[in-house]
């Protein structure tokens, strides 16, 4: 029985970095929101599940917020937004998909070659969920660092967080609070964000970041 | 005493190489001297044959008076030896034979003739050697002699730049294995390589002449980034030597890295297994697809060359890696898959060169654009030349898969490995071999496809002839080693045996016994693979199927033009070429690899002129690596320049520097 | 007698797989032509198109060579065996180690090779075009596919099929990441192998899009024949391995008894139904993607191959 706890959990984490991987394969607006709804939906079942394995009932109150939030409420409001702005609905990149993929490939095999030696005497279970939160962490700022649309960087932050809460979770004993504040401090984010695509779209028609740095004078 | 034999045998190339400058330009002198040569090697190779497959306990080494006085000159043939004389003397007898049909279309057989017997004679003595001065002058000896071969047609200006790039290549190899030698000979300065053996080396010494050894060797092998002159110097040479070079003379290079990484140092450090895998596995890569872009068939067998020379440097590295660890049944394995490859890709590759040589001999052509069709008009050619693809490719039941095979079972034995960046290189050079393999096929696929199969786009391909027998007969004779060896995988690891127990003290278990001729690496419930009954399946399936479909099915046929969906063509000209055949690999691959670009150019509708196609490719390591140093070493050399016009008075002033500042020296010096 | 019987057992394994294989393909078509509420044909139509394309003439092109009349035999034959080695009723069979999975696939590969020749004997455009894309895309499901088999080796400690299939069906294994990956691999890397929608339509003669049907579009009568009839054994060569591979606990082992063995042929069958029904529910929900979005497709294959590899080496519970 304690395996397939074990299991379950790996499984669940590996899923989210896969989705992660996902994302990065995206190249359509709406289809990110989409595999970023299922990446939180899996955040959720994964803290679940953690809740129910070390029988730690608040953490079913996480899991019901990145539900009801970051898998419901987040991605419609992105949705909305993105007919209002009538924003670009391509997501150009800065180098290819296989390359991205490969840095990908590259930064999973990063995180588990330092979680995996320096954590050598803890506990199984969690190591290794570390080891798969530090992934989507590291993937989560390899897309926003390597798109060029606003709203695909604000997803990338997005499931960047979703990968500290993961981390979060998997150490046993985080207390409800934190849980709160984070969760708020993702709304003012988000809100943020939000109005500042507005007033870029107004200001300078576009969103592409790249427009932003000509009118810097960064670029000729 | 066996040693003795080859040895004469090598005098008697010798005597060859020196009686063919005298013999000239007489008629007859091409066949004596090339029947010369394949008698000269089929005794070698009998005798280390036999030497492999029936000596036991250690061999003696044989000291002769010649070379430095306190020194002698000392030959040795052990398992490893026999191993690689085998495999040199059986490409010397193929070639030689071959070159007894092949040379008589030779040009300027003056300027070829002599140093053929010599360039033999020089490979088989690096693989005897056994102190480093005897070694590293057999290895000049060879490089000089295949130097000659490769400007034996000096006024095409391409052949001169090859020659260049190969000597200054050839060089820098022969200064890095001076530089290992003479670390590892230590302070006493004893070249002996019993010597050497038995002293323990400083950690220093451990460090560096491994590494050394890879560049000298790899540079001779065609390792990555040294590959450079391969595909200049290979294509160069005429068929049969451009075979031996590649088939041959890159294994004596192996060789030189197995004697002194496994033999002359013992144990490694594992970091350094780590440079060889991952230089193997991109030079695997990188090589196959080089290959792919090339429509120069010659040119592209020698860049295949450096995919193949990367794979067995994977073996290498794995073995290393797990003799490093202790693991010694795993690391007989990788030694096993490793030697079995050197075999093979000699056999394929020779027979692959003989092929391109009996097309250039029929058509005059090497680019496979100016080809096609040649499937009618030279079908033994043709069908030899079939069997060495799939073999490259390593398809079942051939031999090339079957050392493929052993490479990835012995990548499956590495997860046990405690070290971390192991962890991550091993699976990394597993995807790497992987790709290569598909490539390789992909490449074979155009090679053939465009060569042989289809129409023929010009009239030198349409009025091809078969060529003669001598020719025909090497090829077939490479063809049925090649079917053997896929067949009964199990003859050759166990001739392996001797070499694997005398490097890393284990071999795989003996192959002979498990029944049915099946090959087991480790335990049959791990793994296992049976040529031979593969073979008899594939038979089998294809005789019903024929039988079943004669009893049944009906036997009308009809020729017809082609089809083509209803828009036949009847220019040869809108067939696929090899660089359209290339094209999606080219996009996939070659954007990120070679900077590959495509530009067309259309003209507007009215306008008459054709549109153009123009597709560019950079060989990046050449323009990141290689021409900076030629730019820099220009530079240097037009500052120095200055140097031959000073006036007396600097002259005598830089003498008399010179003089002070040894001086100095020795008064510092404690 | 034992040997005598699981020889039977053998070749009865031979008989099944080379009579299923038409009736998948057709199970196959009917499902998706119900998904687009078309009547469709029957199930049993591939039986009578093989019957038809026997009893038809050969039109060959007069420079055909003696490759092309040769390859389809070749390429039956390796289809065959690669089929008849995989475990589909039971494992352990008596010729099962005569080749792991390796082999397989590289038989496989040895029936592409001879395609794509034969693709490239007659000398036309076309079959250029569907050669030079299949051996791109094979360029990329083949090392993805060995990079699943080393994903599977790693978890079960060998490459041979029966054993994987034994571990698989054991409760040691648990649910693993790297299995799930390689699973989801597996299902890319085998819709690329068999020329389905979105590699490939199989049922085209557009130049934009044709893949395989380019390579044998010169073939007619009985070449033709084996030719599809191998294509339909490749498709269940795939089925049959993931069924094989990911529900293992139906398989029977050889020695067992004749009704072992009659159950394990049922839920044989009951599989390739499901995985048929799977096929063209997918194909029927997704469009086919351009030949130069093919290569990313089949990278992410890859990938998920390496990802699952390098899980398995750094730790072993993954």
């Amino acid at each position: 029985m304690e395996r397939l706890y074990f299991d379950a959990a790996h499984l669940l984490a590996g899923g989210l970095v896969l989705v992660s991987f996902v994302q990065l394969y995206q190249d359509r607006l709406y289809a990110l929101l989409n595999v970023y709804a299922v990446h939180a939906l899996v955040l959720a079942l994964s803290v679940a599940w953690q809740a129910f394995v070390q029988d730690a009932p608040h953490l079913y109150v996480t899991a019901a917020i990145a539900l009801v939030f970051k898998a419901i409420v987040i991605p419609v409001a992105l949705h909305r937004l993105i007919q209002r702005l009538g924003i670009h609905r391509e997501i150009e990149t800065v180098i290819g998909v296989g390359p991205t993929m490969l840095a990908g490939i590259g930064l999973v095999a990063l995180s588990m070659a330092v979680i995996l030696p320096v954590t050598a005497e803890a506990d199984p279970l969690a190591r290794e969920d570390l080891a798969f939160a530090l992934s989507v962490l590291l993937l989560g700022l390899l897309m926003m660092v390597t798109r060029r649309n606003a709203v695909s960087q604000v997803v990338g932050f997005m499931s960047l967080e979703n990968g500290l809460v993961l981390a979060a979770t998997g150490a046993k004993g985080m207390p409800l609070v934190v849980e709160i504040s984070v969760a708020f401090s993702v709304l003012i984010a988000f809100v943020v964000i939000g109005i500042f695509l507005f007033r870029i779209r107004e200001r300078f028609d576009t969103v592409d970041v790249q427009a932003l740095d000509s009118f810097r004078g960064e670029r000729q | 005493m066996p040693v003795v034999w080859v040895l004469g045998c090598v005098a008697a190339l010798l005597a060859t190489a020196v009686a063919a400058v005298g013999l000239g330009r007489r008629r007859g002198a091409t066949q004596a001297v090339y029947a010369a040569s394949f008698a000269a090697s089929a005794v070698a190779l009998i005798t280390a044959g036999a030497q492999l497959a029936l000596a036991e306990g250690v061999a003696p080494a044989l000291t002769l008076p010649l070379g430095l006085p306190w020194l002698g000159a000392r030959f040795r043939m052990d398992a490893l030896a026999a191993f690689f004389l085998v495999v040199v003397n059986l490409g010397g007898a193929a070639t030689s034979f071959y070159a007894l049909g092949y040379g008589k279309h030779e040009a300027a057989p003056a300027r070829v003739l002599p140093f053929f017997p010599a360039f033999l004679a020089g490979m088989n003595l690096v693989v005897l050697a056994h102190d480093a001065f005897s070694f590293l002058l057999a290895w000049e000896s060879m490089s000089l002699a295949s130097w000659a071969l490769v400007m034996a047609h000096h006024r095409d200006a391409d052949n001169r730049r090859a020659g260049l790039v190969y000597l200054v290549m050839a060089s820098f190899g022969t200064l890095a294995l001076l530089l290992a030698f003479g670390l590892l000979a230590g302070a006493e300065g004893s070249y002996d390589f019993a010597a050497i053996r038995a002293g323990a080396p400083t950690p220093l010494v451990a460090g560096l002449v491994p590494m050394l050894v890879l560049l000298g060797a790899g540079s001779k092998a065609g390792l990555v980034p040294l590959h450079v002159w391969l595909p200049l110097a290979h294509p160069a040479a005429p068929s049969h030597v451009s075979a031996l070079m590649s088939g041959v003379m890159t294994k004596v290079a192996i060789y030189a890295f197995v004697r002194v990484a496994f033999d002359l140092l013992g144990d490694s450090a594992w970091w350094q297994s780590m440079v060889v895998l991952a230089l193997g596995g991109g030079t695997a890569v990188l090589g196959v697809l080089y290959a792919l872009m090339q429509h120069d068939l010659k040119r592209l067998l020698a860049y295949h060359t450096v995919e193949n020379i990367g794979i067995i440097y994977i073996g290498l590295g794995l073995a290393l890696t797990f003799e490093a660890n202790g693991m010694g049944a795993a690391a007989a394995l990788a030694l096993t898959a490793a030697l079995f490859h050197v075999l093979n890709h000699s056999l394929f590759k020779s027979l692959l060169f003989f092929g391109a040589g009996a097309v250039l001999t029929a058509t005059g052509q090497r680019d496979m654009e100016h080809l096609g069709g040649l499937i009618r008009r030279m079908p033994y050619t043709s069908f030899a030349f079939l069997v060495g693809c799939v073999a490259i490719s390593a398809l079942p039941p051939l031999n090339g898969f079957v050392s493929e095979w052993l490479t990835f079972q012995a990548i499956l034995q590495s997860p046990d490995l405690p070290q971390w960046g192991l962890k991550f290189l091993v699976p990394a050079v597993g995807g790497l071999l992987a790709l290569s393999a598909a490539l390789a096929a992909a490449c074979f696929v155009k090679a053939f496809g465009v060569t042989f199969l289809g129409r023929p786009r010009t009239s030198a391909a349409e009025t091809a002839r078969e060529v003669d027998r001598c020719s025909l007969g090497a090829m077939f004779m490479l063809v049925a080693l090649c079917v053997a060896a896929g067949i009964v995988p199990g003859l050759v690891i166990d001739a392996l045996a001797p070499v694997t127990l005398s490097l890393v003290a284990e071999r795989m278990p003996l192959q002979l016994e498990v029944p049915w001729l099946s090959v087991v690496p480790i335990a049959e419930a791990r793994s296992s693979y049976n040529g031979l009954l593969v073979f008899l399946f594939i038979a089998f399936s294809a005789s019903l199927a024929s039988v079943v479909i004669r009893r049944f099915a009906s036997h009308s046929l009809r020729r017809a033009p082609a089809w083509d969906c209803g828009f036949p063509d009847p220019s040869p000209a809108t067939q696929y070429t090899a660089g359209s055949f290339a094209q999606p690999i080219r996009r996939v691959f070659g954007s990120l690899v070679f900077r590959a670009r495509e530009q067309v150019d259309m003209p507007a509708p009215g306008d008459l002129r054709p549109a153009r196609l123009q597709v560019e490719i950079r060989d990046l390591i050449w323009d990141w690596l290689y021409a900076p140093i030629a730019v820099a070493i220009g530079y240097a050399a037009d500052r120095f320049n200055r140097l031959q016009f000073l006036t007396i008075r600097r002259y005598l002033s830089l003498v008399f520097l010179a003089l002070v500042t040894l001086l100095l020296a020795l008064a510092i010096w404690p | 007698m034992a040997i005598a019987f699981d020889v039977l057992v053998q070749g009865v394994q031979m008989t099944v797989v080379l009579l299923a294989a038409p009736l998948l393909t057709g199970f196959v078509r009917k499902v998706r032509a119900r998904l687009m509420r078309r009547r469709g044909p029957s199930v049993f139509q591939p039986y009578r198109d093989l019957h038809r394309l026997l009893r038809k003439e050969v039109v060959l092109a007069e420079n055909a060579s003696w490759l092309f009349r040769v390859a389809p035999y070749l390429i039956f034959a390796a289809t065959w065996v690669a089929a008849a080695l995989v475990p589909t009723f039971a494992t352990g069979l008596v010729f099962s180690w005569t080749a792991d999975l390796i082999a397989i696939i590289a038989l496989l590969g040895s029936a592409r090779f001879f395609l794509a020749l034969a693709g490239m004997d007659v000398g036309t455009s076309f079959g250029g075009i569907g050669s030079s894309r299949e051996v791109m895309i094979a360029s990329l499901a083949e090392p993805a596919m060995l990079l699943i088999v080393f994903t599977l080796a790693l978890a079960a400690g060998s490459t041979q099929l029966s054993t994987v299939a034994t571990y698989m069906a054991s409760p040691d294994v648990g649910l693993r990441v790297s299995l799930g990956m390689a699973l989801i691999a597996l299902v890319i890397v085998a819709i690329a192998e068999n020329a389905r929608i979105p590699v490939d339509n199989p049922a085209t003669h557009l130049e934009l899009t044709m893949v395989h049907e380019a390579m044998i579009l010169e073939y007619s009568g009985r070449h033709l024949a084996m030719i599809e009839f191998a294509a339909s054994l490749k498709l269940l060569l795939y089925v049959s391995l993931i069924g094989c591979i990911f529900v293992p606990w139906t398989l029977a082992a050889a020695d067992a008894g004749a009704a072992a063995l009659g159950g394990g042929v049922v839920t044989w069958l009951a599989k390739l139904a499901a995985g048929g029904f799977m096929l063209a529910l997918f194909e029927t929900a997704i469009a086919k993607m351009r030949v130069f979005r093919v290569p990313e497709f089949i990278g992410a294959a890859l990938m998920l191959g390496l990802l699952g590899t390098l899980l398995l080496f750094v730790s072993r519970a993954l």
